[in-house]
Formats: structure tokens, sequence, C-alpha cells
């Protein structure tokens, strides 16, 4: 194979180079601590990657709609959804299926609101999902205040459950997303949104239900993100009113470093995970090292910058 | 005057509008408010928050978004509460190395002086500067660039301020608690504001220029005009209000901290809209924003004269945006109609 | 003829874009003193030509100034500090500013103190010179102003003098929002600034206006100057017959015999303007013709629309397929593969179970490649990586392999080479045999002569409805260019 092939192959899945920074990170990292911890590192950055992978998911889908499209209420729904389920729940167990499906009724009825609000005022999604999240904010302060309640006891285990190492909750996120790209590539949903993202007249003149196709992008993120909150809670001990906050630059995140397109109609669910892996692995390399929080952001913003500029130059100018 | 032109003018004074409204509706729960006093508690905040907003602006007006004037401020606000009250010295982390010895306990004056602190000042300017002519240059979108450049500035802040502390310059506190006669200092820092901004974006020649590239780049572009300039010059005016933005915040808040202006990114945004400022197409009003940003802090007050609980506060501020917005579209829909 | 050196003289100019040769070796001297009418149909070169003066790109070929040969490139700022001045057809004003502020951009000597007051001024006046009534105020947003003012807006614009002189100006169809009345009024401007000494280049479809104000007219057709003489020596009917095609070559005659017009219409349609009635039958071809952008693309639209769901003043029977003529922002999927292009439409026919069926589509695409001839190694190469003829042809493979029974084709040869052509004419020829109606907009003659009917669009309406029979050239462009009644 001689040399230009295999760049075009490389260029043709921009996933792989998340994973790439992933492993070397990884290495750096147990390089310091001379081998040991290496398992334990891996077991946490799937831990905690998975809850941002869900995220992530929803909001891939939205971002491939095309330019200007980004869902900014997910930390909200995320609030919301956590809070309203363990209320739910009181932490019995027997409630716990009542209280997935009351997050992901959440996600739905966020999901309609934010659509709602982009075609009945016309308004850039930018700004109906901003504002609906200031409303879901508040609605989720008001509601979680008081008494932290915990997580029914099935939830909490099932959450921090692992084997061999692996964490199930990873295990099953690496299903759903498995799930996602199939969709994405295989399904008549998944063609027409990658459609409407590279020409979204084009699409409507080939004869795509555009409004539809869009508003289900909308729930399905509003739903990902409600099944998060759910998850969290369970995972952290309960809700809190900050647990979504770090996941609307986390979730945008891993769409660019995952090598999708910010521009629409190109997109790919396995860089999810290989960026979510990466960011926190990035973390931990610089915690091994004795770097503080300000230089873990200042590292996590430059990479972004980096990868969007990188990206900006395999993009075919037009 | 025609159609079109009474629905914009209907839409120019929507904000004006809705100040005026959330005013009557304070006055009736509690008359008190409307005095100097209450002028001063209610509306303190709101300085900052207009200029973040007038930031913003600057942003939207060619038609891009910046997400990280939020954590911009919070350096500024930072920077603001150590170099440039006392150098490099005011740093917490020269401190510790002064403590375990690897410095002097007395420093030369060069580390001291609040120099310093202008210069990084300065520097943020710049880097904005550079933001804009990068992303005009590669083409990026503003949202993912910007977002980067918050996690960057919130790095920043923390390595400058690893805790909240510090302290404001006193020039700074004793500008933001002047106690003028007759009018309160928030209000008359409002229209400084607003008279300035409009001034500069508005009534000046170059300023038309900034303002087309907004509305029809190629018509500024095919005039002769460098698109590159006007993007760097919008993001640098974004750079230096915010900057003023984050040395207000700190003058009232006489200490700095990283997480200061979080908030801030999301509520500009919202005050640029609630102003009239349009999305795409480079249609803003400076003097609009300012108002927007009143009516957003009003907001807060008015809840806690309606002793409901400050944590609908954000959701009021979402309602008041939805409830404005939807005022606009059904305009539009009106004009169109006739 | 004046005489001495030309403003501006080009000679043996070419420009290709892509496959499309726009300018095939044009000469033009633009003289002081003289308004020169430019003609043709569409694509005959006019608006590169044009863009060319303006400095927008540059082409082969010579060209100078004065007698001068420029000694750097010919740029935007050349054309400008030469006084060479273009008023584009789409817009060039920024509608969130006001009339003054977009006197400024254009100028820069306009600055500094009192700035506002001497662009209104500057810009009122020349409204005042050209358009005199013309209720324009300088503080006017210009978004807000009717689409006539900020056309006005425009034309004076483009004679305003600050620092540099407008000794060229260049009106690209500036009557086309303006009515009778404001355009007698800027003719009578154009004649009075060309006796100051100034040259205008005219390009309008009205040949009314070109022959009463042009001293000379070119024609132009394909992208050379074929006629070229004093507006005296031109009538209307000469001039119509100038810009038609000089050989009439007959395209091959379809069977007229065959059954038409007969059972219900698949398709009605009106304008939203009203006008004739649009019909058409299964296994018909009809043509929608008349100059670009009368209202051709949009009642195709509206019909790809009511198929879909209801709408006023429209019956459409059986599904519908779009073949989209500006390939980039209506047709292609610019990162897909040929064959994801060909089957989006089709992929429900192309499943097994829930899932896209690989097979099916690779199957489909490849069916389509042989059948209409994509000259590409392999249906899963880029899109982009095919010539924009081939392009085409997956676009009218997407349409031709989808179940719909009427295929709307919205000018879609539009840069395609002739090879390709004919192979995509005996395509439409044989799928209507097979019952499939086709409407056609086209703004090439030879292309109507495919069409069973014809219906001429103008000012947003058919004006004429011409059967197969009828049809000529002349007939065409007598009902494109002014009233036939």
């Amino acid at each position: 194979m001689n040399a230009a092939a295999f760049l075009r192959r490389l260029a043709g899945r921009p996933w792989l180079w998340a994973y790439v920074a992933a492993i070397a990170v990884w290495i750096v990292t147990i390089l310091f601590t001379g081998g040991r911890g290496a398992g334990e590192v891996l077991t946490a950055a799937f831990t905690f990657a998975t809850f941002s992978v869900i995220v992530g998911i929803g909001q891939m889908y939205v971002v491939t709609l095309g330019p200007g499209n980004v869902d900014l209420s997910i930390p909200a729904t995320i609030t919301l959804a956590g809070a309203v389920a363990t209320k739910v729940m009181d932490t019995q167990d027997g409630m716990i299926l009542a209280g997935l499906a009351v997050a992901l009724a959440c996600g739905v009825g966020v999901g309609i609101v934010n659509y709602a609000l982009i075609w009945l005022l016309r308004i850039p999604p930018i700004i109906a999902t901003l504002s609906s999240s200031f409303l879901i904010q508040s609605t989720a302060i008001a509601y979680g205040r008081g008494i932290r309640i915990k997580p029914p006891p099935m939830l909490a285990d099932f959450t921090t459950a692992q084997v061999f190492g692996m964490p199930v909750l990873a295990i099953c996120i690496i299903a759903l997303a498995a799930v996602m790209e199939l969709v994405l590539r295989r399904t008549l949903y998944g063609r027409w949104v990658t459609a409407i993202g590279q020409n979204i007249r084009a699409a409507r003149l080939a004869g795509i239900d555009v409004g539809r196709t869009r508003f289900a992008a909308y729930v399905m993120s509003a739903v990902f993100a409600g099944l998060c909150g759910y998850l969290l809670s369970g995972f952290s001990g309960g809700s809190s009113l900050s647990m979504g906050e770090e996941y609307l630059l986390t979730s945008i995140a891993l769409v660019v470093i995952g090598g999708s397109s910010v521009a629409g109609g190109n997109s790919n669910v396995p860089g999810l995970w290989g960026a979510a892996l990466f960011l926190f692995l990035v973390v931990t390399m610089l915690n091994t090292y004795g770097f503080g929080a300000g230089t873990r952001y200042l590292a996590t913003g430059l990479i972004i910058i980096a990868v969007i500029v990188a990206a900006s130059a395999r993009r075919p100018a037009r | 005057m025609n159609g079109a032109s009474l629905a914009r003018n209907l839409r120019m004074l929507l904000p004006a509008i809705s100040l005026v409204v959330l005013l009557v509706a304070i006055y009736a729960l509690q008359p008190r408010a409307i005095s100097y006093v209450g002028f001063n508690l209610m509306l303190n905040l709101a300085i900052p928050i207009a200029l973040a907003t007038i930031a913003q602006m600057c942003v939207i007006t060619v038609n891009d978004l910046d997400l990280s004037i939020g954590t911009y401020v919070g350096f500024v606000a930072c920077v603001g509460a150590t170099m440039l009250t006392g150098g490099v010295a005011a740093l917490p982390f020269v401190k510790d190395l002064q403590a375990s010895g690897a410095l002097p306990a007395v420093l030369p004056w060069i580390m001291q002086t609040p120099l310093a602190g202008v210069l990084v000042l300065a520097f943020g300017i710049v880097i904005y500067a550079a933001l804009g002519a990068l992303i005009h240059w590669r083409n990026l979108p503003s949202i993912v660039v910007t977002l980067g450049m918050s996690f960057v500035w919130l790095g920043l802040s923390v390595l400058i301020l690893p805790v909240p502390g510090g302290q404001a310059p006193a020039w700074i506190r004793q500008m933001m608690t002047l106690k003028p006669a007759f009018i309160p200092f928030p209000i008359i820092a409002a229209i400084v504001i607003a008279v300035i901004a409009h001034v500069l974006l508005m009534r000046t020649s170059y300023g038309a220029v900034l303002r087309g590239a907004g509305g029809n780049p190629r018509a500024i572009e095919r005039a002769g005009w460098s698109l590159l300039r006007v993007k760097a010059a919008m993001f640098a005016l974004a750079g230096f209000f915010g900057m003023l933005a984050g040395l207000s915040l700190v003058g009232l808040t006489t200490s700095g901290d990283a997480n200061i202006a979080l908030r801030y990114t999301l509520l500009s945004i919202a005050g640029v809209i609630l102003g009239g400022g349009e999305f795409v197409g480079g249609r803003i009003s400076p003097v609009g924003a300012v108002m927007g940003a009143a009516t957003l802090t009003l907001a807060g007050s008015m809840l806690s004269f309606m002793r409901i609980s400050p944590d609908w506060q954000i959701g009021a501020q979402g309602a008041i945006l939805i409830v404005v917005l939807a005022a606009r579209t059904l305009i539009d829909r009106a004009e169109r109609s006739r | 003829m004046p005489v001495g050196e030309p403003i501006i003289r080009l000679e043996e100019v070419r420009k290709s874009f892509g496959a499309v040769r726009a300018l095939q070796g044009v000469d033009l001297a633009c003289h002081e003193g003289e308004c020169i009418g430019l003609v043709g149909h569409n694509g005959a070169g006019k608006s590169t030509l044009m863009n060319l003066l303006a400095g927008v790109f540059g082409a082969e070929g010579r060209m100078s100034i004065d007698g001068i040969e420029p000694a750097g490139p010919y740029t935007i700022a050349t054309a400008k500090a030469n006084g060479i001045r273009c008023v584009f057809q789409e817009l060039s004003l920024c509608p969130n500013l006001t009339v003054a502020e977009n006197a400024r951009v254009m100028h820069r000597a306009l600055s500094g103190f009192g700035w506002r007051r001497r662009a209104g001024r500057l810009i009122v006046e020349k409204l005042d010179q050209v358009f005199p009534d013309h209720g324009i105020d300088a503080g006017d947003i210009v978004g807000d102003l009717p689409i006539a003012r900020r056309q006005m807006v425009e034309i004076a614009r483009a004679f305003t003098v600050t620092d540099a002189p407008a000794r060229l100006v260049i009106l690209d169809e500036p009557t086309s929002s303006l009515d009778a009345h404001l355009a007698s009024q800027l003719l009578a401007y154009v004649r009075r600034f060309v006796a100051e000494g100034g040259c205008v280049v005219l390009i309008s479809h009205l040949l009314g206006e070109i022959l009463a104000a042009a001293d000379r007219v070119i024609v132009m057709k394909d992208g050379r100057v074929v006629a070229e003489r004093p507006a005296a020596e031109f009538t209307r009917t000469s001039l119509v017959a100038a810009m038609g095609s000089v050989a009439h070559e007959e395209a091959k005659s379809r069977d007229v015999s065959a059954a038409r017009r007969e059972g219900s219409p698949r398709i009605r349609a009106r304008a939203r303007s009203g006008g004739n009635e649009l019909i058409a039958h299964r296994g018909e071809i009809v043509g929608l013709a008349g100059l670009g952008g009368q209202g051709q693309s949009e009642m195709l639209i509206r019909i790809f629309d009511a198929a879909r769901r209801h709408a006023q003043g429209i019956t459409v029977e059986g599904g519908s397929a779009l073949v989209a003529g500006d390939r980039q922002t209506d047709g292609v999927f610019p990162l897909w593969s040929i064959a994801e292009n060909i089957t989006i439409t089709s992929l429900k026919r192309l499943r097994s179970g829930i899932l896209i069926d690989r097979e099916k589509t690779d199957a489909m695409a490849e069916d389509w490649r042989a059948r209409i001839g994509i000259r590409t190694p392999d249906v899963h190469n880029p899109i982009l990586s095919l010539s924009g003829g081939n392009q085409q042809k997956a676009l009218f493979a997407r349409a031709l392999g989808s179940t719909a029974e009427t295929v709307l084709m919205d000018d879609p040869m539009r840069g395609v080479d002739i090879g390709t052509k004919q192979e995509v004419y005996g395509m439409i020829r044989s799928e209507a045999e097979r019952g499939r109606t086709f409407l056609w907009y086209t703004t090439e003659m030879d292309e109507l002569k495919h069409c069973d009917h014809v219906y001429v669009f103008r000012d947003h309406r058919i004006v004429a409805d011409l059967s197969r029979g009828e049809l000529t050239e002349e007939r065409v462009l007598h009902a494109s260019f002014e009233d036939v009644a």
C-alpha cells in the first residue's frame, strides 16, 4: 500500500486519532507510575467516560444536522431528570423502572419544548435551547432543593458494578453506542440526518421530511440527557444541582475530538468513546504528573482548539 | 412611515418596553425600591453584565458567538484582584515561593508594579483579536473555538488564583462605590456604557463597515475592505469590553474567583437578544443591549419582591427571553401578512 | 463612434469555469461618451464579462486601461482606482445599514467628523439627479426599503464620486425591479452621464431600453460577440434574430403522431400571480421556457411540494422527483459517495428489515451507472470526484431511479458537456415513452425541441403556450422579451 492511499484511509476514519491519542496518553501516564495502577486508570476512565458518551451521542446527532444546530439544554435536562427520578424512586428498589421511565419522559418533554421553540419562534437552535435551559434549570433547582435522597440500592449497585475490572455500565453504553452507530449508518433515519447536515435544501428536494427528522434528533438528545441524569444520580449517591454542569462543554468537545464534522453531515459514534477516554486520561495524566486543576483546564481547551484547527485543514474549502 | 420601518421601530422599542414594564411591576410590589438606595442595590451587578453583553454583541455583529466570555470575565477579575493590585508579587504561587525561601522576602520593584497586570490584560485583548483573525482565516466555527477558549481562560484563572481571594485595586473599588448626587451610580454607568458603545459602533465611519460585515460580507469585501481586519477588530472590541466587565465585577466583589462569572456567557447572549439584536445579519442595538442586561438583572429583584424563591431567578430570565422572542415573531408575522 | 484611447479595452479574452467556456475570445472597447448595450440569452457570457471588468476575477487575454496594460494583476482595487464601477444583479448593499452608511462603505474618503452628513448629502444629491422625487431618506435602513428603492440606492451609489472618478459604470439588469417611470428616469440620466463624457455598459433583457439608450449594441451568444453595430441599425426584430442561433439545426423529431393530450392530466398548476395554466399528461415532456429567473424554478418547487401535501392551485397525481440544476446548492450531498447520492430517494425499497441493505443499494447504483453512463471506476468514490456532467448524471439517476411518476427538471443541463447532454436526452425520451411525465425548465432553445409542449414564463407567470408544432425560436424569444398580446 502506498503512502497516499494509507493517508486517505486514515482521513476516512478520523475517529482513529482519538483512540491513538487516548492510548498514547495512557502509556505516558503509566510510564510515570512504572506500570502500577495501569488497570485501575483504565477502569476509572471507562467509568467516567460512560456518562459523557451518553450525552455525546445525542449531541452528535444534533450537530450532524448542520451548522447552528447544537443542544445547550443538556446540563439542565440531566439535572432535572436526576432530581425527578430520585424523588420518584424514593430509595425503593421496586421503583427503579418507574424512575427510568420518568427520567426518559423528562427528556421527551424537554425535546418537544426545544423543537417547539425552534419551529414556532423560528429562532436559531442555540437560542431556543439556551432559553429553555434557563427554565429547566430553574425547575430542577426548585424541585430538587431540600433533602438529598439516596438512589435505590439496586440502582447504585448496578451503576458501580464491575466485571473483570470493566464497569458493567460501560459495557451497556458500548452496546448502546454500537446500536446508535448502526442507526446512523444503516437506517433511513441516519441517512436523513446526515443528508440534512450536508445540504438541507438538497435534502428537502430529495424528498426528505426535514422537520420531522430534526424534531426526532432534538428529542433524542434530550432523552439521552435524561438517561444520563438517571444513571448519574444512581452512580453518585443521589442527584445534585450541579451534576449536569460539566456536560455541556464535554458533550460538544466529544463530538469535535471524536472526528465528527462541526459543520454537520459527517459524524461517527466510535469517536465519541475515543474522545471521552482521551479527555479523562489527559486529566489523569496531568494529575499523575502533579499538575493542578488550572493546567488541566488549559490543556483541555488547547486540545479542543488544536483539533478544530487541524480538522479545518482536512475539510475541503467551500 | 412604511410598514417595514414601523415593525422595526416596534421591535426596537421592545427592550425599552420590557424594562419599563418590569420597573412598573417592581414599583407596584415595593414602591420603596424605586429610590436612590434601591437602584444602587438592584442595579449594581447590572454594570458588569451590561459590559459583558456589549462584548458579546460585538461578536454577534459579525455573525459569531462567544461562549468564553464568562470565563474570560472571571480571568480578568482574577488578574484584577492580584496582579493589578500588587504586580507579580501578589500572585499566590509567588507568595508560596517566598514562604519556602525560593524567592527573597522583599521583591524588586519590577515584580511589585501593577504594570504586570496591565500587560496581562492587554495580552487578553490581543488573544481575542487573534482568535477573530483565526476564525476568519480558517473559516472555523466560533462556537467550538470559543468553547475551547473558555477552558483556557478558566485554566489561566485557576493558575493565577487557585482559591478565591486577592484584593481589587483601591481605585476600582472606590469607583464602583461612588455615590454621586441625585442619580445612582449604576444608572450613570449604564448610560455611559450605552453611549460609548453606541458612538463606537453606530456613529463612527469604521463602525458602519464593521456592522456591514455582518449584514453582507461580500459587499464589504467587494468595496475593498479586509474582512480579516474587521473580524479581528470586532473580537478585540469584545475583549476590551469583557475586560471592563471583569474589572467592574472585581470592584464590586473586591476579591477574585475563577468561577465568579460562569453564568455571564449565557446572560450576555440573552442580553443581546433581549436588547433587540439579531443572531445574524449585523443588526444590533448597543442601547438595547444595555437595557436587556438591566432587565435580566432586575428580574431577580422582582422575584424577591414577589417572595418567590431565588431558585426561579434564571427561570424568570429564560421566560422573559422566550416572551420577548415570541413578541418579536408575532410582530414580524403581522408585518409579513399585511 | 468615438475616437481616442478607450477607457478599457479587452482583446481575445477567454474564461472557463471547469468544463464551461464562459468567454471564448471576446473583444471589447469602452470609449468615453458612449453607452454600450449588451444583450444575449442566458449563459451568453454577459455576467462573466462584467465580473471581469469589475476585477472580481482574472482571465486569459489582453487588457489595457487608457491604452496602457496594467503592470500588476487587474483587481477590484485597480478597477476602483480607474473609475470602473459595477452594479451587480444581486444587491451588494448591506441591508442592516442606512442609505448613508452604505455610501460610506464604498468610499474610504467619507470618514472623520461629520461623515454621516457628507455621506448622506452625497447619496441623496445623486439620487435627486438620477431619480427626482425618489422619496428616500439618507437615514433609511436599506433592509426596510422596498426592492425598487434598494435598487435605486445601489444605482445612485455607483455614480457617486469622492476621491476616485466614475468613468465607466456597468449596469446589469438595472431596471429589473423598477417601474416604467423610474426606468425612463434612469435611462435619461444615463444619456446625461454619457453626454458629460462618461461611459455606460447597459445589460438588459428589455430590448426597448437598449435601443433607446445605447449608442452601440453588442450581441453575445455562447461566450462570443456575434453582432456589434450602432443601435440605430437594429430593430427589435433584428436584435432578436441576432440573439438566436444562426444555423437552425433540427432536433431529432419525436413521434408526433403518438397520442398526446388526452385523458385527465397528471398535473395542473397555475402561478401565484395568475397567467395561463400549466397542464401535463402521462408520458409527456413539457418545457418551461423563458429567460432565467422568471418563476420557472418556483413553479417546479411548488409542484414538487404539492405532490407531498395539499397546495392551493396545484393538483398533482402520483409522486414527484426533482433534478436540480444548481447542483452544489440544490442537489449534491458533497460528503457522500456516488452510490449514496443516487440511492437516497429510493432507500425505502432497498432495505432488509429496517436496515439498509448494502447489496441492494450497490446493485441499484451499479445498474444506473451502467444505464446512464456515469464515468467512474467505482460507485463508492466520492461524488465530488466526478466531473460536473457526471455529477448531473448521478442526480438524474437519483430521480429516474425513484418510483416517482413525474420528474421535475430545474434547468439540469447547466454546464454539462454536449456528449452527456445527448445521452441524457435519449434517456428522458425512453422514460417518457414508458409513461413518465417530465417538466423541463430550460433556457436552451435546443432543449425545448425535445418537448411536446412549451410554456413560456415572464414575470412569474405563463405568457405563452406553444404546442410542438407552433414552437419556433423566434416565438419563444418574442414571448420572453416582450408582451405577445
